[in-house]
């Protein structure tokens, strides 16, 4: 984005090269490092392509699926329980009322309900509980890493010396070198039993332990983002504001923080993103039952933790699976879309505030 | 007065808070290293598991993490270098080709690892694999299931970015001089690439690699349904074996493991192992990066 005259002096010294002689190789060369290029590109199409192809077929499903589930009935049937015979009368009014009202028990029908039970007679793909439980760690998770990243990183650009700032920097960043099944198994063996402890609640794995280790995650890029923020904030606001008698407190809060807001902002987002996304943290602290309570202390399933849990065990191509790809596409186009909002409407602001200022 | 006690309240809670997050990285630390190091021996690491996975060591872990991040690193690290010189010395910052890959390969390092998963799942085995087993073994299951190079070639695309960056911010080091001495001498923009600009960035083609790798070996996600293996008795033989990963051992053990406590010290052990992998990888790569800074300065 930045184009130095580096750059430009760079290109131009290239074209002009290139009227004087041509060679073979050369032109063959940059052929090659262009297509090679082009793969990045290719490669996020190609993971749209083939994450909805997969998911795609659950809303064609129903007449497979009725299929499907017939078998299933005629199986319990023979095993000859009285449970059984019940379940069976049941589905078969199910069945009657499909054919009066077309519709009603197509799986992708059942996506939108209040039950996750992928693994039954009567399986139901309500993907409610899972956004539900996705989005009450996603808060607890910001509501912990947010403020204390974006404070220590006022502390860091704002008030520490130039050699503490240098030890502080690199030792939360070591934080983002830690795998997430590390942190995952901290939360899991350590921090479950201490908050247990503290505040003693009934289900030991649960959204907010969960939360907090999903927010550890997401503290390293808030934290590094903000302090770049706060840090490309012309040294010349500081000066004046200091200049006119404000205390380091009030320049940092009334000039430097609103000065990087968008900068800050965006940093929040690629942390919720970061979040959002997380699979071993929330595979391994938060419990993964499908409720919906709005106690932070009950155990949640997160739609990340669904595909890792499941996936393993899905038969390729059935309901299950592709409700499973389904899910991966929302998360895929969820965190696209944060990631262009961050991209191109923030970055667009910073830089359009502060370059011709600099 | 009153401005002065303000301004040390606020400066202690911003402070407060570095200390928070330093004693938390401080602590996880301290209590792997407490609850590992016993454990931690020439034994555990070259054993097989043993006992239904209650004793014994992790020698399979290891040698499949590195097995894959060794595949992960060969196809990942010529993409990304050649990317990298592409958006260094060709592309034109303004156009849009140049914007659209550095989009891309935002987008590739932002997406959840979990993704990555579903796309090897879907491409590499379900699209690749069934085709290429359909097309020379007849429709006998080879390559479409779940194999060790599927989860490496997925995990290179997950670590793309990462090669990607370090190598564009060595290449960028490079001073200009230096080309236009090359170019004044006579040789052509490929040449002058060839011999000053990716042996002037070898360090940030380490950095890259180092940093991928130590990506690799700690993404557990993508793997889960893509190759790793709960309990191989042997190693990987060939390309379309499963194999164990560190990661995927600490997870199952400490969540699936037939007596979680009594298993304990394994799994802090291999996590262990996995942190100071990890962690050395890391260090090497903040030593070199420090170096191309000093460098270009």
């Amino acid at each position: 984005m930045k184009k130095t005259t580096d750059e430009i002096d760079r290109n131009q010294g290239a074209v002009s090269f290139a009227k004087k002689r041509f060679r073979f190789s050369d032109w063959i060369a940059e052929k090659i490092i262009k297509t090679v290029a082009f793969l990045s590109i290719a490669i996020v199409i190609l993971i749209f392509i083939f994450v909805f192809r997969e998911a795609f077929p659950i809303f064609r499903m129903d007449v497979r699926d009725k299929a499907t589930r017939e078998v299933l009935v005629q199986e319990s049937y023979g095993g000859a329980g009285s449970e059984n015979s019940s379940v069976k009368t049941k589905d078969n009014q199910v069945a009657n009322s499909n054919k009066v009202q077309p519709g009603i028990d197509k799986p992708s029908s059942t996506l939108l309900t209040n039950t996750w039970m992928p693994v039954s007679d009567n399986p139901r793909y309500g993907m409610w509980p899972l956004f539900f439980g996705t989005l009450k760690v996603t808060l607890i998770a910001l509501l912990f890493a947010a403020p204390i990243s974006i404070l220590a990183a006022i502390y860091t650009s704002m008030f520490a010396k130039p050699r503490v700032r240098e030890i502080i920097k690199p030792v939360i960043e070591l934080l983002a070198g830690f795998p997430s099944v590390v942190i995952g198994f901290f939360a899991l063996m350590v921090m479950a039993t201490v908050f247990q402890d503290i505040f003693g609640y009934a289900s030991r794995l649960n959204a907010f332990v969960g939360g907090i280790a999903m927010g550890l995650a997401a503290i390293p890029i808030i934290y590094t983002l903000t302090e770049d923020a706060l840090t490309a904030v012309p040294k010349t606001y500081i000066e004046a504001s200091l200049g006119l008698g404000a205390s380091n407190r009030q320049t940092a809060f009334y000039v430097v923080l609103p000065a990087a807001v968008p900068g800050v902002f965006a940093a929040v987002i690629l942390g919720v993103g970061r979040i959002f996304g997380e699979t071993m943290i929330a595979l391994m602290a938060t419990g993964n039952a499908a409720l919906t309570s709005i106690n932070p202390f009950e155990s949640v399933r997160t739609l990340s933790a669904t595909i890792g849990a499941e996936m393993a065990e899905v038969v390729f191509g059935d309901t299950h699976y592709s409700v499973l790809f389904l899910i991966g596409s929302l998360l895929f186009i969820f965190t696209f879309t944060l990631n262009a909002i961050a991209e191109f409407y923030i970055k667009n602001i910073v830089i359009r505030k502060y370059q011709s200022k600099k | 007065m009153k401005r002065v006690n303000k301004d040390t309240i606020i400066e202690s809670v911003t402070g407060l808070s570095v200390l928070v997050i330093i004693f938390i990285i401080v602590s996880i630390l301290v209590i792997t290293i407490i609850g590992g190091w016993p454990n931690l021996n020439l034994k555990f690491l070259t054993e097989f598991p043993k006992d239904g996975m209650t004793k014994g060591g992790i020698f399979p872990a290891i040698v499949g993490t590195a097995l894959m991040t060794l595949i992960m690193a060969i196809a990942a690290v010529p993409f990304g270098v050649v990317t990298a010189i592409y958006l260094a010395e060709y592309a034109n910052e303004k156009s849009i080709i140049a914007k659209t890959i550095r989009f891309a390969v935002k987008t590739l390092a932002v997406v959840p690892s979990i993704i990555f998963g579903l796309f090897g799942l879907g491409f590499f085995i379900g699209f690749v694999g069934k085709n290429l087993d359909s097309l020379f073994s007849g429709g006998v299951l080879k390559w479409g299931q779940p194999n060790i190079l599927w989860a490496s070639l997925t995990m290179a695309i997950l670590t793309l970015p990462v090669v990607i960056v370090s190598v564009e911010e060595a290449i960028r080091t490079i001073p200009r001089e230096m080309r236009e001495a090359s170019l004044a001498l006579g040789a052509t923009k490929w040449q002058t690439i060839k011999k000053v600009v990716i042996p002037g960035s070898v360090s940030g083609i380490m950095t890259g690699t180092i940093l991928a790798v130590s990506r690799g070996a700690g993404e557990v996600a993508p793997i889960i349904f893509i190759g790793a293996a709960y309990f191989l008795s042997d190693l990987p033989h060939s390309l379309s074996d499963q194999f164990m990963s560190l990661g995927y051992h600490i997870y199952i053990m400490s969540t699936q493991s037939s007596d979680v406590d009594a298993t304990l010290p394994i799994q802090f052990a291999t996590t262990l192992v996995l942190l100071l992998l990890t962690f050395s990888l890391n260090g090497v790569a903040v030593v070199l990066r420090y170096r191309i800074r000093k460098n270009a300065k």
